[in-house]
C-alpha cells in the first residue's frame, strides 16, 4: 500500500481483479424463494456491507459463499474455483474464505489457542510449533494474547468473537465473511469487535460483512447493499447510499434503523 | 465517594443457618411431617441395626469347617473362604490357576494406569492390546511351555471380566461407528444402520446368547466350528453396540449446528470435524447414559449360564450346590453383590471424575 493509496478516504482501494463472482443466483428454501437472481462481483480488497430487513436473504447470500448453504440456479465462482456438488472445491473455497458467525461458534472443548491452531494443523498442515506462534501473533492483533490458554466458556461475547475473527485469520484468508458478528453482544462490547473489524480493513483484506452497523458501513466500506425479497435492492458507495437512497424500500428502511 | 457505593464486604450467613445443627434444622425437621418420617426411621433404624450387626459381625464365623457353621445363628462367612478358588476361577486347572490371576492383576494395573488422562498417550494405546494379548496367552497357553486351557474350562471371574471388558471397549467404537452411520446422508448406511439397530433392540439378550450358540453353528458347513465363548462375546458386544449407539445418537443430536458450520467453514472434512469436533463434544455429553450402559452391560453377562458357560454367578451357586454349604446361599449372594458392586461402583464413580475433569465452563 502506498502513500497515494492511504492518502485517499479510505485505506486499500479495492484491486482490479475478482475473487468473487455471482451470477443469476437463486435459492429456495422449500417453496421460499429466498434468493432470486443475486448477480454480485467482488474485488479483491473490496468491502461491501450488505443490510436488509431479516429474512431478505442477506445471510443466506453469505453462507452460500462458503456453501454452508446450497444454492439451486447460478454459478458462484471464488477465486478462480466454482461451487459445484465437489466436495474438493468446496474444501478448497472453506479454506481460502474465513467466516465470522454471529454467535461466535467456538469450539468449547479446546482452548483458545488449539481453537486458532486447528485449522491451520489439520487442514494446512502446519507443524504444530509454527502453527502456535502465528496463533499467538493474531491473538496479540486482536488484544487477546493474555486469554490463550483459557476456554472460550470462560470468555465475555466480544472476547469470544475477537477470538473467533482470530481463528479465521489464522487460516490466512482471502476474504472474510461476517454474518452479523455484533449482533449478539451486549452493547458495551460491540466497539472492541469492531474496532478488531476497522484495523482489518485497513490491511486491505476483501470483507463481506452483513451488519446493522451503519457507522461501520460509512467508515470502512467501499459499497453499500440493501437487499429485501431475496434480491440487491439498490447498491452504492456508502455517501451516496446515506445521502440518497433511490428505492422507497431503502428509504424506509434506513428510517427505520437510523430513527 | 466510596460511602455513597454500598460495599461489597461479604456477610456471613446467620449462625442458626450453618453447621451441623443448622443442617439437621433445615432437612430433617423444618416441618412436622418430616420431623415424623424423622422419628420413624429412627425408630426402624434401632429395632433392625443391632441384629443385623449381630449377624454380620458378632456371632458369625469367618473361617470355620461347614459343620462348626450350622451350630451359630451368625452368618456364616466361611463359605466364601472356603471355596474362594472354585467361585473365582471354576474348572480352571488347580495347578494352573496361577495364570488367571496373574492376567487379572495385570489387568488391574492397567485399569489403574489408564485412570490418570495425562496417561492417555500413543503409548497407551499400543500398551492395551499388547496387555490384552498377554492377557489372552496367559489363559489359553500353547506356548512358552505354558499347558493349553481350553476356552471351555474357562470360568468363574476371569471369565465374567473378559466378557465384560471385551464387551465394553468393543461395543462402544462399534456403537459410535453405528450412530454416526445413522446420521449419514447416504440411504444405504443409513437404513443398514437403522435396521441393524432396531433389531438387536428389539431381541432380548438371552434370545441372542441362545442364536449365538445354538442358531449360529447350524448355518456353518460342516466341521467349522467357532469358539462358544467368542460365540457370546459376539452376541454381547453386538447387543451393548446397538444401546451404545442410540445414546451416542443423543449426543450428537445435542450439538449445535453452529459447532459444524464452524468447523466446515475452517475447510475440515467431514472425519477430521468429526474425529475433532463434534465426537470428543458429543461423548462427554453422552458420559453418564453410556456408563449406565456399561454398568448393565456388565451385569448382564451372568446370562451367559444359560448358554452353559460357568461365569462367576454360576460358579458361585455350583458351590451352593454342594450340600456341605447349601444352606449358606445368603452369605454366597451377599459376597457376589458386594463384588459386583465394587466393580460398578468404580466405574460410575470414575465416570463422574471424568465428567468433572472434561468441564470446560459455560
Amino acid at each position: 500500500m502506498n502513500d497515494a493509496q492511504r492518502s485517499e478516504t479510505k485505506a486499500g482501494a479495492p484491486g482490479e481483479g475478482a475473487i468473487i463472482e455471482i451470477t443469476d443466483l437463486h435459492k429456495w428454501y422449500g417453496e421460499f424463494h429466498v434468493l432470486n437472481g443475486i448477480s454480485l462481483t467482488v474485488l479483491t480488497g473490496e468491502r461491501i456491507v450488505i443490510c436488509g430487513p431479516s429474512g431478505s436473504g442477506k445471510s443466506t447470500l453469505i453462507r452460500c459463499i462458503n456453501r454452508l448453504e446450497e444454492h439451486q440456479v447460478g454459478r458462484i465462482v471464488v477465486n478462480g474455483t466454482e461451487l459445484t456438488k465437489d466436495i474438493k472445491n468446496v474444501e478448497k473455497v472453506r479454506a481460502e474464505v474465513g467466516m465470522v458467525f454471529q454467535h461466535f461458534n467456538l469450539f468449547p472443548h479446546l482452548t483458545v489457542l488449539d481453537n486458532l491452531t486447528l485449522g491451520p494443523i489439520w487442514v494446512r498442515k502446519t507443524p504444530k510449533k509454527e502453527a502456535e506462534e502465528e496463533a499467538m501473533m493474531y491473538l496479540e492483533k486482536v488484544h487477546i494474547a493474555e486469554q490463550a490458554k483459557k476456554f472460550p466458556g470462560q470468555l465475555s461475547g466480544g472476547q469470544q468473537q475477537r477470538v473467533a475473527i482470530a481463528r479465521s485469520l489464522c487460516m490466512k484468508p482471502k476474504v472474510m465473511l461476517f454474518d452479523e458478528p455484533t449482533s449478539a453482544l451486549d452493547p458495551e462490547m460491540v466497539k472492541e469487535v469492531l474496532d478488531v473489524m476497522i484495523s482489518l480493513a485497513e490491511e486491505g483484506m476483501t470483507m463481506l460483512v452483513v451488519t446493522h452497523e451503519m457507522g461501520f458501513a460509512k467508515s470502512v466500506a467501499h459499497r453499500v447493499m440493501f437487499m429485501d425479497f431475496g434480491q440487491i435492492v439498490e447498491q452504492n458507495t456508502p455517501t451516496e447510499f446515506f445521502a440518497n437512497p433511490q428505492h422507497d424500500r431503502t428509504k424506509l428502511f434506513l428510517s427505520q434503523i437510523l430513527e | 465517594m466510596s460511602e455513597s457505593i454500598p460495599t461489597t464486604e461479604t456477610m456471613k450467613p446467620p449462625r442458626t443457618r450453618v453447621g451441623a445443627l443448622g443442617w439437621v434444622r433445615d432437612n430433617l425437621f423444618n416441618t412436622w411431617y418430616n420431623s415424623l418420617l424423622t422419628l420413624a426411621t429412627l425408630a426402624l433404624l434401632a429395632k433392625l441395626a443391632p441384629p443385623l450387626f449381630k449377624w454380620v459381625f458378632v456371632d458369625s464365623l469367618w473361617f470355620s469347617s461347614a459343620e462348626a457353621c450350622h451350630d451359630v445363628d451368625g452368618a456364616c462367612w466361611s463359605i466364601i473362604p472356603a471355596n474362594i478358588r472354585f467361585i473365582i476361577f471354576g474348572f480352571f486347572p488347580q495347578d494352573q490357576q496361577w495364570r488367571p490371576l496373574l492376567a487379572m492383576i495385570l489387568l488391574l494395573v492397567l485399569v489403574f494406569y489408564s485412570k490418570d488422562r495425562r496417561h492417555w498417550t500413543r503409548f497407551l494405546a499400543w500398551l492395551w492390546p499388547v496387555g490384552l494379548a498377554v492377557m489372552g496367552t496367559l489363559m489359553h497357553g500353547g506356548i512358552f511351555g505354558l499347558s493349553v486351557v481350553e476356552t471351555n474350562q474357562w470360568s468363574g471371574l476371569p471369565l465374567t471380566l473378559m466378557l465384560a471388558l471385551f464387551g465394553m471397549f468393543a461395543a462402544y467404537p462399534l456403537g459410535v461407528l453405528l450412530a454416526l452411520g445413522r446420521r449419514s446422508r447416504m440411504p444405504a448406511i443409513k437404513s443398514l444402520c437403522v435396521v441393524y439397530i432396531e433389531m438387536i433392540r428389539g431381541v432380548p439378550l438371552i434370545s441372542l446368547l441362545f442364536m449365538s450358540s445354538v442358531m449360529f453353528p447350524l448355518f456353518l458347513p460342516e466341521g467349522i466350528t467357532f469358539d462358544k465363548v467368542l460365540r457370546a462375546q459376539v452376541a454381547i458386544i453386538m447387543f451393548t453396540a446397538a444401546y451404545i449407539a442410540e445414546v451416542v445418537r443423543g449426543g450428537l443430536q445435542a450439538m449445535p449446528r453452529g459447532q459444524y458450520e464452524a468447523a466446515e467453514s475452517l475447510g475440515l472434512a467431514y472425519n477430521q470435524t468429526m474425529r475433532l469436533i463434534i465426537l470428543p463434544q458429543a461423548l462427554k455429553i453422552v458420559i453418564p447414559p453410556s456408563v449406565g450402559i456399561l454398568i448393565s452391560a456388565f451385569k448382564d453377562t451372568s446370562l451367559v449360564v444359560i448358554i452353559a458357560l460357568y461365569d462367576v454367578l454360576k460358579t458361585t451357586k455350583v458351590t451352593l450346590s454342594n450340600p456341605k454349604w447349601a444352606g449358606f446361599s445368603t452369605e454366597a449372594y451377599i459376597f457376589l453383590a458386594v463384588l459386583y458392586f465394587v466393580c460398578c461402583y468404580a466405574m460410575s464413580s470414575y465416570s463422574r471424575k471424568l465428567e468433572k475433569a472434561l468441564h470446560t465452563g459455560r
